[in-house]
């Protein structure tokens, strides 16, 4: 199975989840799901079979709503048997609705409330460099998370610091739950933005599995943290889906989820 | 007058900076005022400064936690609490993180810079947080039993500090058990609940008391958080009157705390004495603990007003 083939069932396990759990997020669980195949097959270098390495890289998801995603990615990894995601958002479930590291293998960080991941992450990748440590520390943002001022603060101290240990991935797919961020909150010129904030930019097809990969694999600027700004569709690949900020957070109901599958059966 | 709390916490953390190499201490740029400084100048590798971005701090103080070091992060009490409030329920109380949050400038002794930097309501806030422990120490002495004590303990602590310099009401011989109040003062009539500061004003009450025939004991509660219960209990049992003091607000605190234990049980009268539902002003902190009935005088007619 190629990287795309596996992003395609991907896409179907995110969308089982879902439907299974009657609630949750799949709108950006699906924009993100190319970048995070990305980061996982190609790039991370971690344990499955032991989560909690001292030295592995990190991934913070800190558009933790999203973690219908990272769940697939981590179940197909080899975290926790694949059968577990049919419990996502379940009583008694270790698959929260929003990510929890002490309930859930392979999960660096707690996360849902939004900005806070990628602090959290910058004040790792910070005890890295503190430690002479090797590995790296991602954390993926969304669109309209980039409203939080918080974002701005660990921005500001990822590149006081110096953190070329860190990376920080947008997935850009332009829509947050009351609709366009443009309407909501113009978030600007991004990549500007965190260019002004001393990152190292690059801006890919968030979809392109190769140009993230060429992206994530790019070696740090020295003394630089860097930032990928994924463009994305929110949805992607369930067309009723596509770019429809009512999928943002919505319940699947039979008809849909039939119509979801016909779609990503011929991925 | 003996040292402040804060002075106590800066010279504590130094000495623990030797014991324990995993110590990092950070800061949002008041590491002169928090007395972080005081860590910095012997370990200036493992202090971080990140500048006036409080909620940022306390994300970034989870990053280390996570990554195995015991970081004791500092601010104002009122910023730290209040400002990263949410940082701190979500990253580090609900994640567990083994953070140390040693916020200083708590009440009103606080002073002249009013009541935007009085934080009267960190103790209501804390303690509302599951995995939390909230320590809030009485003078130096205890200061530094409760930062050695809170880089024993896995998981979240916060550390009420203070910034005048305070009376030495303690010594290195008096126990410190986190969780277990401790009798500084027997008595048999009336029970004087103390917290931080107040604990001297306590003790010169209950003084005052016993002169006039009314036996008073006086319990330092240095731990908030777990709170023991059975120490209120027992008292509960045994005195007539019982009285919390506290330089916080009477919502939430020390008072809320000992009124949730006894409801409903019968046994002592009782009465709390905090700041009311208000909040500070600028001023010198004795006058400001006048004005606000922090006193000697409102603690023992609060005692005698329940006998």
């Amino acid at each position: 199975m190629n990287l795309k083939e596996k992003a395609a069932q991907l896409r179907i396990d995110i969308i089982n989840e879902l439907f299974e759990a009657q609630s949750g997020h799949p709108g950006g669980s699906l924009s993100c799901i190319d970048t995070l195949t990305a980061l996982y097959y190609n790039v991370m270098n971690v344990r499955p079979e032991q989560p909690d390495w001292e030295d592995r890289d990190r991934f913070v998801l800190s558009k933790g709503h999203c973690c219908p995603a990272l769940y697939a990615v981590l179940a197909d990894k080899g975290y926790f048997p694949k059968s577990e995601l049919a419990t996502l958002r379940k009583l008694g479930s270790h698959l929260q609705g929003h990510p929890d590291m002490h309930k859930t293998k392979g999960i660096d960080a707690n996360t849902g409330s939004l900005g806070q991941g990628i602090s959290i992450a910058m004040g790792m990748a910070l005890a890295a460099k503190h430690g002479k440590k090797n590995y790296q520390v991602y954390t993926m943002v969304g669109d309209g998370e980039c409203q939080e001022g918080l974002i701005w603060e660990a921005s500001m101290a990822a590149a006081h610091y110096k953190l070329d240990n860190f990376t920080v991935i947008l997935d850009h797919n332009g829509l947050q739950i009351d609709g366009k961020n443009t309407d909501v909150m113009d978030i600007g010129n991004i990549v500007a933005k965190f260019a002004a904030f001393g990152f190292e930019t690059i801006t890919v097809d968030g979809h392109d599995i190769d140009a993230v990969t060429a992206a994530l694999k790019l070696p740090h600027t020295p003394g630089k943290p860097k930032f990928i700004c994924c463009e994305t569709t929110k949805g992607k690949g369930v067309s009723f889906m596509e770019n429809n900020p009512g999928w943002h957070g919505a319940t699947i109901k039979k008809a849909d989820y039939e119509a979801a599958m016909k779609d990503l059966e011929v991925l | 007058m003996g040292k402040s709390t804060r002075e106590a916490y800066g010279l504590a953390l130094a000495e623990l900076g030797e014991k324990n190499d995993k110590v990092v201490a950070l800061d949002a740029d008041l590491s002169g005022s928090t007395k972080t400084g005081t860590f910095k100048k012997v370990f200036p590798d493992r202090f971080y400064n990140f500048g006036i971005a409080e909620a940022d701090m306390m994300c970034a103080a989870a990053g280390f936690a996570f990554s195995g070091y015991v970081p004791f992060a500092s601010t104002f009490a009122v910023f730290g609490t209040g400002r990263a409030f949410e940082q701190i329920r979500n990253s580090i109380a609900y994640t567990k993180a083994n953070v140390k949050m040693a916020f200083t400038h708590a009440g009103i002794s606080v002073g002249e810079d009013g009541g935007s930097h009085q934080s009267l309501e960190d103790i209501a806030l804390m303690r509302t947080l599951p995995n939390v422990t909230v320590f809030c120490p009485c003078d130096a002495a205890e200061t530094k039993k409760a930062v050695m004590a809170a880089a024993e303990i896995d998981g979240p602590v916060y550390l009420r500090l203070g910034r005048s310099s305070c009376d030495d009401v303690t010594d290195e011989n008096t126990p410190f058990v986190p969780g277990k109040a401790v009798v500084l003062k027997e008595g048999t009539d009336a029970a004087i609940f103390a917290t931080g500061l107040m604990v001297s004003i306590a003790l010169k009450a209950a003084a005052a008391l016993d002169a006039e025939g009314i036996s008073t004991a006086v319990v330092d509660f240095h731990t908030i958080k777990p709170f023991d219960e059975e120490t209120v209990l027992a008292y509960n049992g045994k005195v007539k009157a019982i009285v919390t003091a506290e330089e916080a607000f009477v919502v939430g605190g020390l008072g809320s705390a000992v009124a949730e234990t006894i409801a409903g049980k019968g046994g002592a009268k009782f009465a709390r004495v905090g700041v009311e539902d208000r909040f500070g002003q600028s001023g010198n902190p004795d006058a400001l603990f006048e004005l606000y009935g922090l006193t000697v005088e409102n603690i023992v007619a609060k005692v005698k007003g329940l006998l």
